[in-house]
């Protein structure tokens, strides 16, 4: 069996952070504004 | 550059980090997900002519209504079609079709508002970006299973959030774009349309490039198969065509399908619905910031109840599913009656969350019951139950409601036959997710048939 996860080398570990931010800061920005549209229902 | 798309192309290495994986999907999914925000162009592609007001010879609202309708129905006749097919070539290859289709549909779409020829969006974004959808959709599932046979639910659930999570984006990214490009001679559509598909282009072709499959016998560090086969969890595997054959393929059909009909009863009609039940106790910007609230709740739901079904099991997770939701169905009208607002709304997101979950979780249900390797095909042919219950859900709905409005019933009122109706759908599904029990014998794939499609 082949095992994953081994110590990774600080690239991937740069890439792995980069890429899960290129898609969480664009759902987090949606995110927000959906938030900022849901609190009227609260006023 | 067949090569450059090749399935030996994309076998991660060893040591290679699964927590890459999920990003990818994630990054074709955030962009597909926009098809939920698509009625933000509704009212400004009736003005395309007039600008500042429709004008007669402009688009009507019932004609745009079909390029939504198409999409989905592209959706699932694509998945179904083209699951197979990803099976067969891989994920970076579907992942990138998808990209051109989706992509290519926007762009398409755009000259159609130029030139003001209304079959160009059908075939743009309806049929175009409809298969983009589907096969965008199913694309980077079966990968993510294979890749966290340890947590089946909680990967599938990180990409089928991200589809909830592209409306989020998709809707203000539209607003703002239109906003900035409207002018005196242009409302602005064609012109997102042309940012919008080059964006979502080369998003979705940086998750086909970034997509990888786990070697042959790969498993996660530290994790070994469970010894003892859970009930319901199988580790062999039945072939894409044998699927259709078995009696669980349709138990989960209608199940996906009335799911999916039940939450688009309240997703389709959030707004008027609220506004009509709490009369006068709920304003127009409230009654969008409780869409908004749904949607939220939906993406959420998405997440977590697929993340749960990992340690609750998908045939208890469903149980719930259906068991609260038509408890909860049945109590909107009484929440109304009473004027509890709060209970209204809690009772409407756990709805919506339950919708969500519904989505995520079906892939690694699927998984469970017809074992991975084909999964992804047979997860496609499964979204056809989408296609159905997005285009039928929404009539039913309205349908029951005008009835009910020219036979006199107030409007406040006609909300409540609908509803106590979806909870009717759902205690269906609740008895078609109790009949689920173990493929038979006969359908599973013999030990020499077995080759795996997704790896080597």
């Amino acid at each position: 069996m082949i095992k994953s996860e081994q110590p990774q080398s600080e690239s991937h570990a740069v890439l792995l952070v980069l890429f899960w931010a290129y898609v969480l800061i664009p759902l987090g920005w949606g995110v927000f504004q959906t938030l900022k549209k849901a609190l009227a229902l609260f006023h | 550059m067949s090569g450059f798309f090749s399935k030996e192309r994309i076998t991660a290495g060893n040591g290679y980090n699964r927590w890459l994986i999920p990003p990818a999907a994630l990054a074709v999914h955030l962009c597909i997900g926009q098809a939920y925000a698509f009625s933000v162009f509704n009212e400004p592609l009736t003005r395309i002519l007039g600008i500042t007001q429709s004008l007669p010879e402009d688009w009507k609202l019932t004609s745009l209504g079909w390029i939504y309708s198409l999409a989905i129905v592209f959706l699932g006749l694509s998945a179904a079609f083209g699951g197979k097919w990803l099976e067969q070539v891989g994920p970076r290859r579907t992942m990138f079709t998808a990209a051109c289709c989706f992509g290519g549909g926007f762009i398409l779409s755009a000259i159609g508002v130029k030139l003001h020829q209304i079959w160009l969006l059908y075939l743009g974004y309806g049929v175009l970006g409809g298969c983009g959808l589907g096969l965008g959709y199913v694309s980077p599932v079966s990968t993510l299973l294979k890749w966290f046979p340890d947590r089946r639910g909680m990967a599938t659930g990180m990409a089928i959030m991200g589809f909830g999570g592209g409306a989020m984006i998709g809707a203000p990214l539209g607003v703002t774009l239109m906003k900035h490009f409207h002018s005196d001679a242009t409302v602005g559509v064609a012109e997102t349309f042309l940012v919008m598909g080059t964006v979502y282009f080369i998003s979705m072709v940086i998750g086909s490039l970034a997509i990888r499959i786990p070697p042959p016998d790969w498993k996660p560090a530290g994790w070994t198969p469970p010894i003892e086969a859970k009930k319901m969890v199988t580790r062999r595997h039945v072939h894409i065509d044998e699927a259709l054959k078995t009696p669980q393929f349709y138990l989960l059909w209608l199940i996906l399908c009335l799911n999916v009909t039940a939450g688009i009863g309240i997703l389709g009609q959030a707004s008027v619905m609220i506004q009509e039940m709490f009369k006068g106790g709920i304003s127009p910007e409230a009654a969008a910031g409780f869409v908004g609230l749904l949607s939220l709740f939906n993406m959420g739901g998405r997440f977590i109840w697929s993340s749960a079904s990992d340690y609750l099991g998908r045939k208890n997770t469903y149980f719930l599913f259906f068991a609260l939701g038509t408890f909860l169905y049945s109590m909107l009208p009484t929440f109304s009656g009473e004027g509890n607002i709060v209970m209204f709304i809690g009772a409407a997101a756990v709805i919506l969350s339950m919708y969500g979950g519904g989505f995520s979780t079906i892939p690694a249900y699927l998984a469970d019951i017809f074992g991975t390797k084909y999964v992804g095909g047979i997860h496609g042919r499964l979204l056809t139950a989408w296609s159905t219950a997005g285009v039928l859900g929404p009539v039913l709905v309205n349908y029951l409601r005008e009835y009910q409005i020219e036979h006199g019933v107030a409007k406040a009122d006609a909300y409540t036959f609908t509803l106590y109706i979806m909870a009717c759908l759902l205690s269906v599904g609740f008895v078609c997710n109790l009949l689920m029990k173990e493929v038979h014998e006969k359908h599973y794939m013999k030990h020499d048939e077995v080759d795996d499609p997704l790896q080597g």
